[in-house]
């Protein structure tokens, strides 16, 4: 028996390979090297390359909150100096799916992303929105809308017409935006968590309990009679085939780490927990389209 | 009344068993024996999405080629090698089920990056017709296959990262004790050698064959 299971686990060792592992280290080094510092969201608007003026930048905000409130999907607009030698579509989904815009379940976000020295831009769409904003359009307001203005140094005028248009086009479906919007109330927060966490408590009581009534008063009770045992006040009775004691403490100290696991908070994927602002739990697949002036 | 069936020997007799189980069962889920499957099982996904997006490649071409017949007809070698690209590509699958076969993976490798290469010199060709540039439907064909190409790009990323993933837990401990004593047929996928993936957009390269 042995010597099959060394057999097939030397089997396992010949499939291993070499080629394709060195692919894998080299696919590994090929990502890290790429990975540049990805900027942190700090708001809807992360002008971190200082192109939109202070004029611009609060109303812009307040319309995208707005526009957040209406239908739950997340738009965000994003500067950055450098993409590092990066492309920008790798980069824009990179991002994307860090900062994970969008609702959890409708993948409803967009990036808004100009890398500034690259004089390029991105409208990276979630994979929700896809057919509504859809390549096309993003390329239009991309051409229409930033490259114009953009090469006429006008950065702010050219990223606020921008976001316009690309509500002006997600609010072209009113009736689904609505929909969406019901299925993601703004604060869902705190009702569904009590509920889980109410849950988690009272089946780890059951479950814990039961396993403390079944281990603890043969350790810490008095004996009675054989299986009978007297723990906290109460009488515990066991069948004969009681188990020995030093099985026993080993698995009691197990139920002290699993206690832990009543903590249920991150389960909600919404947004918007207090001022701040976060990431719903969307994803990309790398709808949109790129532009460069 | 309750009480008293609570503590009927029976009862208290199996206690101890059904504990057991109930300890046993979540500990053998979290020694790693699902890791296998659900590695499996996310690799698969990832390859449907890589389809998925090269199918809606394929879908965008007859189109294409439709509307540059109309403004550069006698371009016909570079629409025809497209055409024929298109139709060797579409032939070629490969299901999950042979996501095993490395020989049957290069074969698709190979069919999406003909087909690749012929769109980007019938792309380049493009650039000498500006009435065509300027048509409504081309520049949307256009953007919806640039789409399609960087959705092909993350899909191939994805599928690429699941692979590894499943790779890994065929390979690394404790995980391949799983491999090597219950999950023997599973074998590791192919995987996109890293020149193709490179290969985001296009470069143009008049007359010489584009490698990759």
């Amino acid at each position: 028996m042995t010597g099959r299971a060394l057999a097939t686990s030397g089997s396992v060792v010949t499939r291993i390979d070499a080629a394709l592992l060195a692919l894998a280290l080299l696919l590994f080094l090929g990502f890290t090297a790429f990975a540049a510092e990805l900027p942190a969201l700090t708001g809807r608007v992360v002008d971190n390359a200082g192109m939109i003026d202070a004029a611009t930048k609060a109303p812009l905000t307040q319309k995208l909150a707005d526009f957040e409130k209406k239908g739950s999907d997340q738009i965000v607009v994003a500067t950055i100096p450098s993409l590092g030698g990066e492309e920008i579509e790798p980069y824009a989904n990179r991002l994307f799916r860090f900062w994970k815009l969008g609702q959890g379940g409708e993948n409803n976000g967009v990036l808004l992303l100009v890398a500034k020295n690259d004089r390029k831009m991105r409208i990276e769409v979630g994979y929700g929105l896809e057919g509504t904003l859809t390549d096309l359009h993003t390329k239009l307001i991309i051409e229409n809308d930033m490259v114009p203005a953009f090469r006429a140094g006008n950065f702010s005028g050219g990223i606020s017409k921008a976001v316009d248009d690309m509500i002006m086009v997600l609010e072209g479906n009113p009736e689904e935006l609505e929909a969406r919007g019901k299925r993601n109330p703004a604060d869902d927060s705190s009702p569904v968590d009590p509920i889980v966490a109410l849950f988690l408590i009272l089946w780890a009581t059951m479950f814990f309990g039961g396993l403390a009534m079944a281990f603890l008063p043969p350790i810490f009770g008095t004996k009675l009679s054989p299986g009978v045992y007297k723990w906290l006040g109460m009488t515990f009775r066991y069948g004969s085939s009681s188990s020995g004691s030093g099985w026993v403490t080993g698995s009691s100290s197990g139920s002290g780490w699993s206690s832990g696991s009543s903590g249920g908070g991150w389960s909600s994927g919404s947004s918007s927990g207090g001022g701040g602002f976060s990431g719903g739990g969307g994803s990309s697949g790398g709808g949109g389209s790129s532009g460069s002036w | 009344m309750f009480a008293q069936r609570l503590s009927s020997p029976s009862i208290a007799r199996k206690l101890p068993a059904f504990l057991m189980m109930a300890i046993v069962l979540p500990l053998l889920a979290g020694c790693g024996y699902n890791t296998i499957p659900t590695a499996e099982e996310n690799a698969k996904a990832a390859w449907s999405e890589v389809l998925n997006q090269y199918q809606r490649r394929a879908d965008l071409i007859p189109n294409l080629v439709e509307t540059v017949k109309g403004y550069a007809a006698h371009e016909k070698d570079t629409l025809d090698a497209v055409v024929e690209a298109r139709a060797k590509a579409t032939q070629v699958t490969v299901t999950p089920e042979t996501l095993k076969d490395p020989e049957a993976f290069k074969k698709f490798q190979d069919s999406q990056s003909g087909l690749t290469s012929a769109l980007s010199r019938l792309l380049a060709v493009v650039e000498n017709y500006p009435d065509l540039k300027a048509n409504q439907n081309f520049l949307a064909l256009q953007a919806q296959l640039e789409g399609t190409e960087n959705r092909i790009a993350v899909a191939r990323r994805d599928y690429i990262q699941a692979v590894r993933d499943y790779n890994l837990t065929l390979r690394t401990f404790p995980s391949v004790l799983w491999a090597t004593f219950w999950f023997r047929s599973n074998e590791p996928f192919a995987n996109f050698t890293i020149e193709e993936d490179k290969l985001q957009t296009p470069k143009v390269d008049f007359g010489t064959k584009q490698g990759g």
